[in-house]
Formats: structure tokens, C-alpha cells, sequence
């Protein structure tokens, strides 16, 4: 494999910084509304983002698959 | 009074693991006279066996116990596990398969190896090994807490030696099995742990609430008996919340039983699938987490003793047997971890202190009988200390630990990428951040892992292991310069560029 596709490639790792980004700043989700299920948003939304990092981290696995 | 239904459930489940755990010698069988193979499972595990490895391996007893007893103590800062273990997973997909290839080419079993065979420095390699063992041992005496609290919650209380003779009993068959099958036996016991674990957290999701009322009345309770603004976070408190996570998600690895866990499965591609089916253990702690909240739903009060929120919230919401199905799933999530950790601090002190200091020339058998009894000696050292200690000092120092041995990054974790920074500089800032860091928990009296520094009038409050690390990175970074420039030796580097990602070619 040529060197080129393999950095192309590796782009797809920059998506693995979302969840840091997403879950570092409490002064985004630190409240109490709107609610789901009952639960305040603060804990809902960073359940949400168990899901979200989970699935960044699998397709970031797919894309790169071929490379490794 | 004792609960003899739970109990029975309880003792049954626990012999059941017991056999295992010697069935488990037998497991995949390998030469058990060799480090690697008592020591790292002979680096052969897959994708599901590493997955329950690690699952059993990092939400621990303590993790079951402790959690929720913050949360239910504390408030909104006690969720600080759900970021943390978010954030952890795209982190170890990216930077441990680096450790496992590098590890694999030059038959490393611990972080200290790597550190000795890249800078080519012993004395950090010691410094190392010696951080991650002291950091472990209070680890391992917290296991024991986690279990303490299920046990007195089945009604078996007693003074002195008498009290304490279940978990004496549960620790002594631990230290057995992983003497004879190593690290075989966690890894099947983590399949049946977890399993159990699973079913308790779900029939626990689903039925408290329906009692209760619903998560709407589960958090309005919480607010009544917390106040509003510790159910949804403060601003004063996003910063200590935010590093917390961050530290906590970057100390996590470097744990002697995380590298461990990691090192012993069967190639790269098993970490990074790893790092995507992990997350699903944190969807579990966030629920576990919560059962704190659910605790004061539920009524229960005990704010002297938080520990006691857990168990006291299962005895009153479930039936005695299932009470008794959920307390063997934390007693045995607490052999799994301390069974790991041992073993990690075993090859620490095996490889990296015996055979390096005193015993350069010994064979294989004698490294892994080293190792054998080290894992006997650390277990003991733990019981020894909860049952002669007050609970307060294990806790303590494991708060201690997490500060410790995130001053192992630079060494271990940029090591992996760059060879820039001087072995000495590096030691020089992991000397500066230990000391940094026990200062700052000894000034907070250890009532808090959170360091509050007035910056130009403003107080700025963070997590105590990441103002370490802050001091430590920026020593290790001006000193790299003074050491250069006065021409200081640099040590022999063993490892290759390519040897980062051997393993890449791959099929699987």
C-alpha cells in the first residue's frame, strides 16, 4: 500500500477527539432541563454520549481497518 | 442478624468461582514455569475474553461500591465516572496498541520494562515500577473494602479477628488459585462476574424504578434530600468535574493490571475492538451510579457510612435470595481486579526490581516462582492492612495512588511517541509531581482530591493528579533544555521507529 492513501487514512483518528470535546465541558449540559424520561439533562446527555464515543470509536475502527 | 437466604446464594456462587478458579490452570494450557505465561495468559486472549478481562479488570468491587456512595454523598460530582470512562476508550484505542507492539517485539511485560529498554535508564524504569506497585497496593486493600460492605450488609458482623474471618477466608482461596493458574483464572471468573453483574444492574434498572416512582421521583427525592444544586452540577464545580475525568481517564492505563489486561491479549486489532465494546461497561456504571439517587428514593439513610448506600438499598428494594445473587456478584468483582492486580505488581517487582537488581542472570522458572510468591505476599500485605488499619487510610491512599501514578505519562504514554524528552529530566519531573501531589492531598487532609490555587485572585480548584502532572511535564520539558545543553549523556535507545506497529500487517 502506497503512503499516501495510508495518511488519508489516519484523518479519521481527528474524530476520536469528539467525546473529549462533548463530555470536557459541563458548562454545555450542566442543567436541569429539558428532561427525558424523567432524567434531568445533565445525566441524560452524558449517557447519550456512552452511545456516541462507542460508535466515533467502532467507525473510526472500520475506516482504518484496511490500513492495518 | 443474619441474613441466611442471601447468604446461602452468596456461599453457593462463591464455591461455584472457587473450582473455576482452579479449573482454570488447565484453560489454554501453557508452560506456567514462564513469566508470560503465568503472567500475561502466554498473550493469547481474543476479543471476548479480553473484553470480560478488562470489563472485570477496571470497574471493580470498590468502583460498585464507591460510586454510587458519592454520588449518594456528594451529588452531580459523583457522575465524573460516566466522562471518565467515555473518554478513556478513544484514548486506549489510540495510543495502547503502540504499547502492545512494542511490548510484543521486545518481550516487555510491564510499563517499566518499556521504560528501561527506550530511555535506557534504570533508575527511571525503578521509579516506575515502584510507583505503579505502591499505587496498586492500596487498590487491592479497597477491594477488600467493597467486599467488607457486602458481607456486614448480610448481617455477619463481629469484633476483632472472629468479624473478620469471611474475608480472610474469601482472600486466602483468591491468593490460591492465582498462585497456581496466574492470570487464566481471572479472566474465566471475569465472564461469570460480569455476567452476574449484568443481570443485577438490569433487574435493579428496571424494578427500582418501577417501586420507586420513576427516575423523575428517584431525582426529585435526591434533590430534597441533597438540595438542588448538588443534583445538577454548580458552576464552581465544572473545572474540578472536567479534570477529574480527564485525569482519572489518563491514569486509568497506567495502571500496572491495565497494561497487564491489555498486554496480554492476542494482538492489536483486540485492544481497538476492545476500545469500542467497552463503552458498554459504562453504560452499566452510569446506571450503578445512579443507585445512589436510588438509595435516597428509597429511603434509606446512612450519611456516616456511604458505603453501606448500595447494599442497603438492594436488602430493602429486593428480595433476600436476589439481594444475596447481587452481594456475590460484588464480592466476586472484587476477586477479579485483586487477582490482576496482584499479578501486575508481581511481574513489577519480578522483572523490574529482582531480576534487575539482584538477580540479572536468573531463568525463566525462577523469575515466574518469584513472581508466584510476590502475588502471595502482596494479597497478604493488603488483607493485612484493612484488618489492622482504619478503613480511612486504605481510601486515603488509593486517592494518593491515582495522582501517583499519573506522573508515570510522560515516561510511558509520550515515550510511545518521542524520545525528545531527557531520561533525567523525566525522572527529575516525575520526583517533582509525586512530591506536588502528596503535598496537595496531605494539605486537603485527604478530604478531597480536588486543589483549589489562587491564580491572580481567582481561585481555581482542579483535580490535585492533573496539577502534578501540570508541575511534572513542565520540569521534564525546561530540563530536557539544561540537560542538553550541558551535554548530559542520553541512554541507548533499544526500540525502533517500526517497532510501534508491529503487528500491523495482521489478518484478524
Amino acid at each position: 500500500m502506497n503512503a499516501p492513501s495510508g495518511r488519508h487514512r489516519q484523518v479519521w483518528y481527528w474524530l476520536l477527539l469528539l467525546p473529549f470535546i462533548g463530555t470536557l465541558f459541563p458548562s454545555w449540559y450542566a442543567s436541569d432541563g429539558p428532561e427525558l424520561w424523567g432524567f434531568p439533562f445533565f445525566y441524560w446527555y452524558q449517557i447519550v454520549w456512552v452511545f456516541l464515543s462507542s460508535f466515533i470509536t467502532f467507525f473510526v475502527y472500520r475506516m482504518t481497518r484496511k490500513r492495518e | 442478624m443474619v441474613n441466611r437466604p442471601a447468604l446461602v446464594i452468596f456461599i453457593l456462587f462463591f464455591v461455584f468461582v472457587t473450582v473455576l478458579g482452579f479449573v482454570a490452570a488447565r484453560w489454554r494450557r501453557g508452560d506456567l514455569s514462564q513469566l508470560h505465561e503465568w503472567g500475561l495468559g502466554g498473550r493469547r486472549f481474543g476479543t471476548v475474553i479480553t473484553w470480560f478481562l478488562l470489563g472485570g479488570d477496571l470497574y471493580t468491587a470498590y468502583t460498585f461500591i464507591a460510586v454510587p456512595a458519592l454520588l449518594y454523598g456528594a451529588g452531580a460530582t459523583g457522575f465524573f465516572a460516566v466522562p471518565y470512562t467515555i473518554i478513556v476508550y478513544p484514548f486506549v484505542f489510540v495510543v495502547m496498541p503502540r504499547l502492545w507492539s512494542v511490548a510484543k517485539k521486545h518481550g516487555y511485560i510491564t510499563g517499566s520494562d518499556f521504560v528501561k529498554g527506550r530511555y535506557g535508564s534504570r533508575s527511571l524504569a525503578l521509579a516506575v515500577a515502584v510507583t505503579g506497585i505502591l499505587a496498586t497496593m492500596p487498590y487491592i486493600a479497597l477491594q477488600l473494602v467493597g467486599m467488607q460492605a457486602v458481607i456486614a450488609a448480610m448481617g455477619i458482623t463481629g469484633s476483632g479477628l472472629l468479624g473478620d474471618l469471611p474475608l480472610i477466608i474469601a482472600f486466602l482461596i483468591l491468593a490460591l488459585y492465582t498462585y497456581t493458574s496466574g492470570l487464566r483464572a481471572p479472566a474465566i471468573i471475569a465472564v461469570v462476574k460480569d455476567l452476574m453483574i449484568y443481570i443485577t444492574v438490569l433487574v435493579a434498572v428496571i424494578v427500582i424504578p418501577l417501586k420507586l416512582g420513576g427516575f423523575a421521583d428517584i431525582f426529585h427525592a435526591s434533590e430534597k434530600a441533597l438540595s438542588t444544586s448538588a443534583v445538577i452540577l454548580p458552576p464552581s464545580g465544572y473545572l474540578a468535574y472536567s479534570t477529574l475525568a480527564l485525569g482519572s481517564a489518563l491514569a486509568l492505563f497506567l495502571y500496572p493490571h491495565s497494561i497487564t489486561g491489555t498486554l496480554s491479549s492476542s494482538n492489536r486489532r483486540v485492544i481497538q475492538r476492545n476500545a469500542a465494546l467497552l463503552p458498554a461497561y459504562s453504560l452499566v456504571l452510569a446506571f450503578i451510579t445512579l443507585f445512589g439517587y436510588m438509595a435516597w428514593a428509597a429511603g434509606v439513610k446512612t450519611t456516616d457510612n456511604t458505603s453501606a448506600a448500595v447494599p442497603l438499598l438492594f436488602l430493602k428494594e429486593f428480595p433476600s435470595w436476589f439481594a444475596g445473587f447481587g452481594f456475590a456478584a460484588i464480592a466476586i468483582g472484587a476477586l477479579v481486579p485483586a487477582a490482576i492486580m496482584s499479578i501486575a505488581a508481581a511481574n513489577l517487582f519480578t522483572r523490574n526490581i529482582y531480576k534487575e537488581f539482584f538477580r540479572p542472570g536468573c531463568s525463566g522458572q525462577e523469575e515466574s516462582k518469584v513472581a508466584k510468591i510476590v502475588s502471595l505476599i502482596v494479597k497478604l500485605g493488603a488483607l493485612v492492612f484493612i484488618v489492622a488499619m482504619p478503613k480511612a487510610f486504605a481510601i486515603n491512599l488509593q486517592l494518593l495512588g491515582g495522582v501517583w501514578i499519573l506522573q508515570t505519562l510522560p515516561a510511558i504514554i509520550l515515550g510511545l511517541y518521542t524520545r525528545w524528552l531527557h531520561r533525567w529530566a523525566l525522572l527529575l519531573g516525575w520526583a517533582v509531581g509525586m512530591v506536588m501531589g502528596t503535598g496537595m492531598a496531605i494539605a486537603n487532609h485527604f478530604a478531597s482530591s480536588i486543589y483549589t490555587v489562587h491564580i491572580g485572585g481567582v481561585a481555581v480548584s482542579i483535580y490535585a493528579a492533573v496539577w502534578a502532572l501540570a508541575a511534572n511535564l513542565l520540569v521534564a520539558v525546561v530540563f530536557t533544555w539544561v540537560f542538553r545543553a550541558l551535554g548530559a549523556k542520553e541512554g541507548e535507545d533499544e526500540t525502533a521507529r517500526g517497532d510501534y506497529e508491529t503487528g500491523l500487517g495482521a489478518t484478524v
